[in-house]
């Protein structure tokens, strides 16, 4: 679990890195300790690749620092290397080799025992439940197939730091869940995961979040602590028109922000509105809805009011 | 292009995949009714790729049949073509063309006059939100733009029927909304939209949906219906439920 007082693990000070004009990821710092998992939240393009990229050596270091159990990346990448497990976002699996090979190869190429090997496949397959498709070839599966097996490949050895670029990309909420579980056990196990996602809810599940959107870590800190900096009141609808009831929100000006959420929205109200108004609105309107009141705020509702602090939103 | 009058957007029977001796999509039926926003849900490798490709000509079914927009899928594809716009799991922009020349690409394999494009993106650019960003090379735009091109692409010839697979994963959420507003602004003016997704909040959005898993399709309704039927409080819920009662 994590300790406040950890030692830390891996660590970034006022890391920059551009592509050309592109500032990709922006005076970030973070540090993750050992035991804990902690999760880069956030959209794609939103640079956690390339923080994640760099942290494990792959791109050279620009502006900034970072660190590997105190010894510098841009210093010691071998090392780096060698002892951190990293899973990139496009994980080349060899397309021609079948779902088992795949794993034994990558068991080969970390040096994990034959014999230790085995059983750990077997885990994996209960997790992944590619069992019944260990002979197909890699090339032959879905998307979210794929991404299972790459996560199974990178785990079948076991690095005490492990960092995943977006493991759960296109992975199906009961198998997400399933994944998350063998996570719980890695680090119950001691291993330090830093694990990047687009996937909010997840954020719940890690010790420590960093939200990273335009290349910056906008909030930092424990989930439950972050949904706690939301600023202001936040109220949800439950209707069944969705839509409709948006639409009339946005014309109607009474809100500061309002968003879809699942089956219904969630909204702040604009500065001298009650709730009063907002019912009354939709009353005119003849829309109906089940709930209307406070909710508490989630990570999914703290990112979208960063978003705009941010003047990225669209 | 529309749909074949007193047709179905969609309507398949007892639609079957196999890759050897491997049943990938197993005798599903369903219909899809014209401007209506069907979900297409369930477990990885359960089928929802490869019954798109099946209906929009990319693939060649093993058994039943099926018909898109009033036409055949086995006989009538040349039909099927020009009604039909997909946006694939990984969206395939030219990411060294700029914004406007990978719409100009698109329409041009659809066989539009550069007359024709001009006018089409032109609306099309208005309504998706693109028109500033013309210029720009595909490369450097943000994932939720990208996303949005792609779409712009898929309904570059005007389809009738559009396939998204997956077409939010990795988006940030605002885009994702975004996205959303667009894909009901595209049912009000009555096209059909057929989209898998894995998030569980862009369920609750579709008018009907289903969710597949090994092939089959175990539940087929309105979310609102599913959430009755399963007690649950949301599709997350809905979805859990009916995968572990179909294993
Ligand atoms: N060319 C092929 N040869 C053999 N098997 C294939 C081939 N293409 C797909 N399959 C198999 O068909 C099944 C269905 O795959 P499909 O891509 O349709 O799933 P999906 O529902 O889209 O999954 P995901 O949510 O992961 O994208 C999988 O078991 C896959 O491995
Ligand atoms: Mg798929």
């Amino acid at each position: 679990m994590c300790n406040s007082r950890g030692e830390v693990v891996l660590e970034a000070r006022n890391f920059s890195r551009s592509y050309g004009e592109v500032k990709a990821v922006r005076e970030v710092s973070f540090s993750v300790l050992r035991g804990e998992i902690f999760g880069l939240i956030g959209p794609d393009g939103g640079g956690k690749t390339t923080l994640l990229r760099s942290l494990v050596s792959l791109l050279s270091i620009e502006k900034g620092e970072l660190f590997f159990e105190g010894r510098s990346v841009a210093r010691e990448p071998e090392l780096v290397r060698r002892r951190i497990g990293y899973m990139p976002q496009r994980f080349s699996l060899y397309q021609d080799l079948t779902v088992e090979e795949n794993l034994r190869f990558f068991g080969d190429l970390f040096d994990v025992d034959r014999k230790e090997a085995e059983g750990r496949i077997e885990e994996l397959y209960g997790f992944s439940g590619l069992k019944p498709f260990s002979r197909r070839r890699a090339g032959a599966l879905s998307g979210g197939m794929k991404q299972k097996l790459a996560l199974s490949c990178m785990l079948v050895h076991s690095p005490r730091v492990i960092v995943l670029d977006e493991p759960t990309f296109g992975v199906d909420p009961v198998s997400r869940s399933e994944f998350w579980q063998i996570l719980f056990r890695l680090r119950e196990g001691g291993t330090t995961i830093l694990v990047s996602t687009a996937y909010m809810d997840e954020a719940g599940l890690c010790d420590r979040v960093g939200l990273m959107y335009g290349g910056r870590i906008l909030a930092s800190d424990a989930p439950e602590l972050l949904n706690s900096r939301f600023p202001r009141d936040l109220y949800g609808i439950r209707t069944g028109q969705p839509h409709l009831v948006l639409d009339a929100l946005e014309e109607s000006r009474l809100c500061g922000d309002c968003h879809l959420f699942g089956e219904g929205v969630h909204l702040t109200l604009e500065e001298n509105r009650s709730p009063g108004e907002v019912e009354a609105c939709l009353r005119e309107r003849n829309l109906g809805w089940t709930f209307f009141g406070p909710v508490k705020p989630g990570i999914e509702d703290l990112f979208l009011l960063l978003m705009k602090g941010e003047g990225h939103g669209d | 292009m529309g749909i074949r009058e007193g047709s179905a957007a969609v309507e398949v029977r007892e639609l079957t995949k196999r890759f050897g001796d491997f049943t990938a999509v197993d005798r599903v039926s369903f219909t899809v009714g014209k401007g209506e926003i069907f979900g297409f849900l369930g477990a990885n490798g359960a089928g929802k790729t490869t019954t798109i490709r099946m209906l929009c000509g990319l693939l060649a079914p093993s058994g039943g049949e099926g018909s898109v927009a009033g036409y055949d899928i086995i006989g009538e594809y040349g039909k099927i073509k020009g009604r039909i716009g997909y946006m694939s799991q990984k969206f395939s922009l030219y990411n060294d063309l700029t914004v406007g020349e990978n719409i100009e690409f698109y329409g041009g394999i659809y066989g539009l006059t550069p007359g024709e494009i001009r006018d089409r993106s032109g609306e099309l650019f208005a309504i998706i939100g693109l028109e500033e960003l013309k210029g720009k090379l595909t490369a450097s735009l943000p994932m939720g733009w990208k996303q949005r091109l792609a779409l712009c692409a898929g309904l570059i010839h005007d389809p009738a029927i559009i396939f998204l697979d997956e077409p939010t994963s990795g988006v940030d959420p605002l885009s994702r909304r975004n996205f959303w507003k667009l894909i009901y602004r595209l049912s009000d003016m009555g096209k059909t939209v057929f989209v898998t997704t894995h998030y569980m909040d862009e369920a609750e959005y579709c008018h009907r949906l289903s969710i597949m898993k090994g092939g089959r399709i175990l539940e087929m309704d309105s979310p609102h219906a599913l959430k009755g039927k399963y007690g649950a409080q949301n599709m997350q819920e809905v979805f859990l439920a009916s995968l572990k009662e179909g294993s």
